[in-house]
């Protein structure tokens, strides 16, 4: 630690905390790898061994699932809502848990940052959405029907919300800057003095803004567990998601229109009431040195603030509790902990290291025999699938691209126009295009090649949001010297695109296609294989595999194809997306 | 207690990092002693592992080698009785003024009313009342440094660190939070037994200390110690201040040795190879400018200092490059320019930029490159591989510093070229 430290000097600069927050909002934190290493092939191996372990179970899951019988009638829709609520908080808060856990364990031992950081990293960018069936199923194998559906959306939503928040975490335990370290280490704070008051408060803007991202993105997933349907099995949930389905497929506009108020209802007022008051209070964590221009408003923590009730409650009762458990915990944790001491060499880890390894390659083994029996025409059908869902998540990015460059730049120069539209924009974005899925699908499964259009339609409503905000962002953050000039000089239109605007999106279009292509690909498991109105459309695809997979239990096809969409998807994120990213980093980053 | 006087001891401490097979020595045989009643100061440039030196002394760092001893008795992890006033303050953003200076107390278990007490006591003293429930972001440089002092004094520590805590702060409120400390600690109103600070400032530790323990770098050592007998207040303009301001200066420029100990070796080749001060050319032309003005062209340089209103770090920098280049000798705290030098201050734009290139031609450094890029594929070489040889003479952060350097002042000179695009540097 210390050798760390003394060579990065005590000048680290740290980016304007001001853009890089602007960018956190929209953009995971791609750490920058160097292709593969051993640690990716050995997540890879154990990403493979429990899909089996899943696949295995799910042999004996049951034949046939029975769905909850979905009410139409509006005044379900408040129950529904609790339901799906309840749902995401309880992922979330396992969620924030394990990212308290597995960030500060990275972050503060050398070794089990080597494992840990990897395992992080292509768990990222793991298509969450191709699990469900396998956790659906295996979980169904061994608890009841119901519980298992519940079980199964909590973990999907958790897999889907967590990693980003680990990462942020993460990177602020390694960033606290090494002054308030060593104040704490100075001023002899324990563990718990240290946590309260420097690292949770140094991580709580990034962690908040992470959390809001996840949260927004657990929707999209929560929906997709809702209505998920195969075959004989029914998995779906009561929430929100499974009501506006149901409204779909029984063709009920009026329910349609219910469905959607409440969900929209639902995100504004969770984002009105819960994370803006939470972005409000959290400005006080800011490291910068100045007061800064526009902190984050939020009208009712100003109307919480102003309470009286809350002040006594706060004076009467809190401020006394906190005291009460500063006082204990800083007693019994005693002295502090000196510097990290070397400590034995971990017998038991390694112990456990190796029956995990051996574990591993038994299941290995296993796993390539299943894969064995898969028969080539399988494979050969995977392939194709493959590439079938490539050309769909490239059209809707294409499509999406096209509308929202011009459209993000006219917002985005035009500080008037983003005042209106910002807001609307980001409630269209609240709402999870998986929730509107069977709505599109009512409109859109008429029309000669339907399902494929759907699909395509799906991937463009879960994706086009990421881009516009971004080119939004990246467009009003063009210097307006820059813009000036290139108007002194008289660059033509077309000219002016070429050398200002296109240059200086281009890091925040490669951002947003990141998270973009990644929603696609998940979206590809809903959307190429539906159970509709009581039919059966299906489209080539991997997605349509995985679920017709599931369909008949035909569990090594079902492991063979989740398998091969993890690695395509890797492969394509490390080979493509993290190369340009890398790019748009190192060139075009305007700081 | 078999303290023989001294309430702090270091005995040859040497601190060395390793980085692969390469190590790198940042002190080498520190010896040190801090009596009771005694304001030390540890003065250097940076890099001299001044404030490695003190994180040792507090116990946040464990040196390589050698020993501490805090009242006769081995320091085991960080000491209790000490503390630290950082450079950057080191203030949570997120507590008010009280809340941080409150912290240190409830760390040590001091019960709720008590501590504000004396939160409240040392903010009055420092001259902070009224601002006890602002933030640290609305509070001046000066005042949240008052923050740092309250927050270290509340804890009473025995012994207080000081690490270069006036030079992130503007000149005149460094000038007035001096003043006070002194006076707080020369009248005894903190209980504190001793005072070590660190600093690169010449004329601040003239100004405070009871004695300087002078140290430079490459490895980072002791190199000399005085004591500063003058009575408090300091005068700053008084004959005897300057004259010892003065002779700090000698101890700290040196004299200008012949050309092939001052240019060193080459990387790869045996001999202490020397490193290049990070300056930029228009510090160095400004510089020779203005002594090209000074009668007989030279100067003392605690008087360019002021001049330039530069400190004397920076300051000593810059005349160590106009050394190396042979445009300036030094001795006895004074800077003359040699006839090179002048015809540099008076020369135009390109003919400096000549006389420039053919200077560092000579350096042992830009030697060393020169001829690897001679032998290199098409005379080009990757910024990645010139850092890694680099890297084994120099920790990595140095030696991404010289290879800057040696980029900003082979682009001046037009002698070696780098392209941003393609990472590559080659010759002009």
């Amino acid at each position: 630690m210390a050798l760390r430290e003394s060579f990065a000097g005590p000048e680290r600069p740290r980016p304007e905390e001001k853009a890089s927050r602007r960018r956190l909002i929209f953009r995971v934190e791609q750490p920058f790898g160097r292709g593969f290493s051993i640690g990716d092939v050995v997540v890879m191996i154990g990403l493979a061994v429990l899909i089996y372990v899943g696949a295995r179970l799910a042999l004996r899951a049951p034949e046939m699932v029975e769905g909850p019988t979905i009410s139409l009638s509006p005044r379900m829709l408040p129950y529904y809502a609790l339901r799906s609520i309840g749902r995401m908080a309880a992922a979330y808060t396992l969620s924030l848990f394990f990212t308290l856990v597995y960030g500060r364990l990275a972050a503060y031992n050398r070794r089990a940052e080597r494992v840990l950081m990897p395992l992080l990293d292509v768990l990222q960018s793991v298509p969450i959405l191709s699990f469900l069936p396998v956790v659906l199923l295996s979980l169904s194998a061994i608890l009841p029907e119901r519980t298992a559906a519940e079980l199964a959306s909590i973990v999907l939503i958790f897999t889907s919300q967590v990693w980003n928040m680990t990462f942020a975490w993460y990177q602020s335990l390694t960033t606290i800057p090494v002054e308030l370290r060593e104040a704490s280490a100075i001023f002899r704070f324990n563990g718990w003095l240290r946590f309260k008051v420097l690292e949770l408060p140094f991580a709580a803007i990034s962690l908040l803004w992470n959390s809001m991202m996840s949260w927004a993105g657990g929707w999209f997933f929560l929906m997709a567990a809702e209505i998920f349907t195969v075959g004989q099995r029914d998995f779906r949930l009561p929430g929100l998601g499974a009501y506006l389905q149901e409204a779909a497929s029984q063709g009920d506009t009026r329910a349609i229109l219910w469905g959607i108020g409440a969900m929209v209802l639902v995100i504004v007022a969770l984002d009105q009431l819960v994370w803006r008051p939470l972005l409000a209070w959290a400005d006080r964590f800011k490291l910068e040195t100045v007061e800064g221009e526009n902190p984050p408003k939020s009208w009712f923590y100003d109307l919480l603030q102003n309470s009286r009730l809350l002040e006594q409650v706060s004076e009467k009762v809190w401020q006394p509790l906190n005291e009460r458990v500063d006082t204990w915990l800083i007693r019994r944790a005693g002295a502090p902990e000196g510097t990290k001491g070397k400590g034995n060499p971990p017998y038991l880890l390694y112990a456990a290291g190796l029956i995990v390894g051996l574990g591993m390659a038994y299941g290995g083994f296993r796993t390539a025999l299943m894969l064995l029996s898969v028969p080539a025409s399988q494979w050969g059908e995977i392939g194709l699938g493959v590439l079938a869902t490539l050309l769909r998540v490239s059209t809707s990015l294409l499509i999406a691209l096209a509308w929202t460059i011009p459209v993000g730049v006219a917002i985005g120069t035009n500080p008037r126009a983003a005042n209106y539209l910002q807001p609307i924009v980001q409630v269209a974005a609240s709402i999870p295009a998986t929730a509107l899925f069977p709505v599109f699908l009512l409109l859109i499964i008429g029309l000669p090649g339907g399902l494929n259009i759907a699909a395509v339609v799906l991937m463009l409503t879960g994706t086009q949001w990421y881009l516009l905000f971004n080119i939004i962002a990246g467009a009003s953050a063009i210097p307006q010297d820059l813009k000036y000039t290139s108007a002194l000089i008289g660059l033509s239109r077309w000219k002016r695109w070429q050398t200002l605007i296109l240059p200086s999106l281009f890091p925040y279009i490669i951002t947003g296609a990141i998270t973009a292509s990644g929603g696609a690909w998940n979206a590809s498991i809903v959307a190429e294989h539906v159970e509709f109105g009581g039919q059966t459309l299906f489209t080539v695809g991997i997605g349509a595999l995985i679920a017709r997979a599931t369909a008949t239990g035909d569990y090594p096809l079902l492991l063979a194809a989740t398998l091969t969409m993890v690695l395509a998807v890797i492969l394509i994120n490390r080979t493509l997306w993290r190369r340009l990213y890398r790019l748009a980093e190192e060139r075009y980053r305007m700081e | 207690m078999p303290t023989n006087g001294y309430l702090l001891e270091v005995r040859y401490v040497q601190q060395i990092y390793r980085t692969g097979s390469r190590q790198f020595v940042a002190l080498q045989d520190v010896n040190l002693a801090v009596r009771e009643g005694e304001f030390l100061c540890l003065l250097g440039p940076s890099g001299c592992g001044k404030s490695t030196l003190l994180r040792i002394v507090t116990g946040l760092q464990r040196p390589t080698e050698g020993i501490v001893l805090y009242r006769g008795q081995p320091l085991r992890g960080v000491n209790p009785h000490a503390t630290i006033v950082f450079q950057t303050f080191a203030l949570f953003p997120w507590l008010t003024v009280i809340e941080n200076v409150e912290v240190a107390l409830k760390a040590r278990g001091v019960p709720p009313k008590l501590r504000t007490a004396r939160a409240l006591d040392l903010l009055d003293r420092v001259g902070l009342d009224g601002f006890e429930i602002a933030y640290p972001r609305e509070l001046s440089g000066g005042m949240r440094q008052k923050v740092g002092f309250a927050r270290a004094m509340a804890v009473e520590p025995e012994l207080l660190c000081l690490d270069e805590p006036f030079s992130a702060l503007d000149v005149l409120s460094a000038e007035a939070l001096r003043g006070e400390l002194l006076e707080l600690w020369t009248e005894g109103k903190i209980p504190t037994q001793a005072i070590l600070m660190v600093t690169h400032n010449i004329e601040e530790a003239v100004f405070m200390a009871d004695r300087i323990v002078v140290m430079e770098k490459d490895p980072g050592r002791v190199v000399a110690e005085m004591t500063v007998d003058l009575p408090h207040p300091r005068q700053r303009r008084s004959p005897e201040f300057l004259e010892q301001v003065d002779k700090v200066y000698s101890l700290l420029a040196g004299q200008t040795q012949p050309e092939y100990v001052e240019l060193g070796a080459a990387p790869g080749e045996p001999g202490r190879i020397r490193a290049l001060p990070p300056i930029t050319i228009n510090g160095l032309a400004g510089l020779l400018e203005h002594v090209a003005e000074m009668p007989d062209r030279r100067h003392d340089l605690y008087r360019l200092a002021k001049e330039l209103s530069v400190d004397s770090n920076h300051l000593l920098q810059v005349t160590e490059v106009a050394e190396l280049l042979g445009f300036a000798t030094l001795g006895s705290g004074d800077i003359a320019l040699t006839p090179l030098g002048e015809t540099f201050a008076e020369a135009s734009i390109l003919a400096r930029k000549e006389i420039f290139a053919t200077r560092i031609r000579r350096l042992p450094m830009f030697r060393w490159l020169l001829s690897l890029l001679n032998v290199a594929e098409n005379r080009r070489l990757k910024w990645d591989v010139v850092l890694r040889a680099l890297e084994l003479e120099f920790p990595p952060d140095e030696a991404k510093q010289q290879l800057e350097t040696i980029v900003n002042w082979g682009r001046y000179a037009e002698v070696i070229a780098y392209d941003d695009a393609t990472e590559t540097l080659f010759l002009e």
